[in-house]
C-alpha cells in the first residue's frame, strides 16, 4: 500500500480525534451557556474572558482526579465500558466526510477517513455499538441505579435502532447508494433538491430519534439527574467519567453532520460556500440539542417505548411502502 | 393586580377563584388517540422553544454576580449587633441595664459593668455568642437607649465564632462617630415615626 495513503490517513485520524475531543469540550461551554442565557442567567463566568477557559480548568480537574475503582464493581469491565463509549463515538467518524475534498499545494485531501460504499450503514452501525458503553459500565457498577440506567439504555438504544433504520431506508432507496459522499452529490445542485423536502416525514423521524440515539433531553432518561443520580456515570469519576462525555458529546457533533449531509444537503456543490453551509447546518442541530433542553420536559420510559413502537414506527413503515410505491411508479411512467 | 379580590376564598362570580377547566382522562382508545393527535399537531412544543428562545435574545439577565455586586438589604434586617454611641458626646449609648442579657431567649448575651470613678455605670464587658444567637431582634427591642441594634453585615464567616461580636468591634469607633458616619439606627427597634401619635394610655381600671 502506498505510504503517502497511510501518512495522510493517520494524520486525518489525529486530527479528528484533536478537533473533536477539543469540540467536546467547547460543547459543554456553549451547553452551559445557551441553557444559562435561555434561563437568564449568565453561567460560567470567572476562568478566562466570558469564562471561555473553563474547558481548561474541567479538563485539568478531570484528568488529575483519582481514578477509584469501587470495591464491588467488576474491574476489567468498569474500567472498559467508558472507553467503548469514546471509541465508537469517534470509529463513527471514518465514514463521514466533514468537508468537500480540496487541494493544497498541488495534493487533493479527501478530508474523510474511508469513503466505503457503505458508509451510513457503517456510521449507525457504529454507533449502535456505542450501546455497550452505557450498558456495560451500567451493569458493572454494582449500583443500583446505573443498573436502571443500563436497562434503560439498552431498550431506549435498540428501540431506536428500529427508527433510524426505517427512517434512512427512504431516501437510501431514492439515492440507490450507502455512501454520504453519493447522498450529498445527489442534492447538490441546491437547496431545492435537498432530501428534507422530498422526504419531509423521515427527516422528523431521524431527527426524534438522534435525540434517543444521543440521550439528549426529552428522551434524557438514561441518565436523568433527577431520577437516577447520573444513570451508568454515578460510579465514574474523573477521566473515566470524562471519557463518557467526551463520547456523549461528540456523538452529538456526528449524528448532527450525519442529519445535514442525508437530509439538509451537506456541502452542496463542493465550494467553500457550500462548505460554510454545512458547518452552519452542524452548528444550528448541535443548537437544537441544547435548546430542546431548556425548554422540554423529559418524557417517562414507557412513554419513550410507546412512541417509538406505537408512533414512530409505524409511520416509518408507512414512509417506507409510499417511497417506494412512488419510486416504482416513477420507473414504469420512465419505461 | 388588585388584591381584594383574592381574600375571598370561595369561588363565585365576586372573587378571583374560579375551577381550572380540566378535562376528564380519555377512556377509550379513540379518545386517547384523538387526544395524542391533538397534542401533537397543537404545536405546544414549539410555544415552549419560542418562550426559551425570547428570553435568550431579551438578554435579560438576573444573575448578581455576588461577591462583586450586592443586592441592597432591607432596613429592618437582622444582621450582626452593633453599639452605638451617643452623637454629641461620644459616649456609649449603652446604661448597662441588663435588658437584652435578661431577655435573651437563647442566652447568649453576656455583660459587666462596674460604677467608674464619675458614679456612672459603665459597661467593662460586653459580648454575644454569635454560635448560639438566633437574630430574634428582642435585644435590639428592648434596649430602652436604642444602644443595640441589629446592623446589616450578613457576611460573618470567619476563623472564630467570637469574632464580630465582642465589645470593641460593635461598638462604634470614634472617628467613624466624629466623621459624622454613625447612622441613626431606622431598624427594627427603632422608633417608628409619629410613635407619640399612636400611643395611647393603659387603662387603669376595666
Amino acid at each position: 500500500m502506498d505510504v503517502a495513503f497511510i501518512i495522510e490517513t493517520i494524520v486525518k485520524i489525529v486530527v479528528i480525534l484533536l478537533v473533536f475531543s477539543a469540540l467536546a469540550g467547547f460543547g459543554t461551554y456553549f451547553e452551559r451557556k445557551v441553557l444559562a442565557f435561555m434561563q437568564r442567567r449568565l453561567g460560567p463566568m470567572h476562568v478566562g474572558p466570558y469564562g471561555l477557559l473553563q474547558v481548561a480548568a474541567d479538563g485539568i480537574k478531570l484528568f488529575t482526579k483519582e481514578d477509584i475503582i469501587p470495591q464491588n464493581v467488576v474491574k476489567p469491565i468498569f474500567k472498559l465500558a467508558p472507553v467503548i463509549t469514546a471509541a465508537t463515538a469517534f470509529m463513527a467518524a471514518a465514514a463521514i466526510p466533514f468537508w468537500p475534498e480540496f487541494t493544497v499545494f498541488g495534493y487533493t485531501v479527501h478530508p474523510i477517513v474511508s469513503d466505503i460504499n457503505v458508509g451510513i450503514l457503517y456510521v449507525m452501525a457504529v454507533m449502535a455499538i456505542g450501546l455497550y458503553g452505557p450498558l456495560l459500565g451500567g451493569m458493572a457498577s454494582a449500583n443500583k441505579f446505573s443498573l436502571i440506567s443500563a436497562a434503560r439504555s439498552a431498550a431506549v438504544f435498540i428501540s431506536y435502532e428500529v427508527i433510524t433504520g426505517l427512517a434512512l431506508l427512504a431516501p437510501l432507496m431514492m439515492v440507490g447508494s450507502l455512501s454520504l459522499i453519493d447522498i450529498n452529490n445527489y442534492q447538490s445542485a441546491g437547496i431545492t433538491h435537498w432530501i428534507a423536502w422530498s422526504q419531509p416525514v423521515a427527516f422528523i423521524l431521524f431527527w426524534i430519534a438522534a435525540f434517543a440515539e444521543t440521550g439528549r433531553t426529552p428522551f434524557h432518561l438514561v441518565a436523568n439527574d433527577h431520577e437516577i443520580i447520573d444513570g451508568f456515570g454515578t460510579e465514574y469519576s474523573g477521566m473515566r467519567w470524562g471519557l463518557f462525555f467526551i463520547g456523549e458529546y461528540a456523538n452529538m457533533f456526528f449524528i448532527s453532520f450525519v442529519m445535514a449531509i442525508i437530509f439538509l444537503g451537506g456541502y452542496g456543490d463542493g465550494s467553500i460556500a457550500g462548505a460554510f453551509q454545512l458547518l452552519m447546518k452542524v452548528a444550528f442541530f448541535f443548537f437544537f440539542f441544547l435548546w430542546t433542553r431548556a425548554a422540554w420536559p423529559d418524557i417517562r420510559p414507557d412513554q419513550l417505548m410507546w412512541l417509538c413502537w406505537k408512533v414512530l414506527m409505524p409511520i416509518a413503515v408507512l414512509n417506507v411502502v409510499i417511497t417506494g410505491a412512488v419510486i416504482l411508479f416513477k420507473l414504469k411512467g420512465g419505461m | 393586580m388588585h388584591v381584594e379580590p383574592f381574600t375571598d376564598r370561595n369561588v363565585s362570580e365576586h372573587s378571583a377563584y374560579y375551577y381550572v377547566d380540566i378535562e376528564n382522562y380519555p377512556v377509550t382508545g379513540w379518545d386517547k388517540f384523538k387526544q395524542v393527535v391533538k397534542r401533537s399537531l397543537k404545536g405546544e412544543l414549539f410555544v415552549g422553544l419560542w418562550v426559551v428562545m425570547r428570553e435568550m435574545i431579551k438578554f435579560d439577565i438576573h444573575t448578581v454576580k455576588y461577591p462583586l455586586e450586592k443586592l441592597p438589604i432591607g432596613p429592618r434586617y437582622r444582621a450582626v449587633h452593633k453599639l452605638l454611641r451617643l452623637w454629641e458626646s461620644g459616649f456609649e449609648r449603652c446604661i448597662g441595664c441588663g435588658l437584652c442579657e435578661k431577655i435573651c431567649i437563647s442566652d447568649c448575651i453576656r455583660m459587666d459593668t462596674r460604677i467608674d470613678e464619675n458614679s456612672r455605670k459603665e459597661v467593662t464587658e460586653y459580648s454575644i455568642n454569635l454560635g448560639r444567637c438566633i437574630f430574634c431582634g428582642y435585644c435590639a427591642e428592648v434596649c430602652p437607649e436604642l444602644a443595640i441594634v441589629h446592623g446589616g453585615r450578613y457576611e460573618n464567616a470567619s476563623e472564630q465564632r467570637a469574632h464580630f461580636v465582642i465589645k470593641d468591634d460593635m461598638l462604634t469607633p470614634l472617628d467613624f462617630l466624629t466623621a459624622g458616619q454613625q447612622e441613626e439606627y431606622p431598624g427594627f427597634g427603632a422608633i417608628t415615626p409619629h410613635e407619640d401619635e399612636r400611643v395611647s394610655k393603659t387603662p387603669l381600671a376595666y
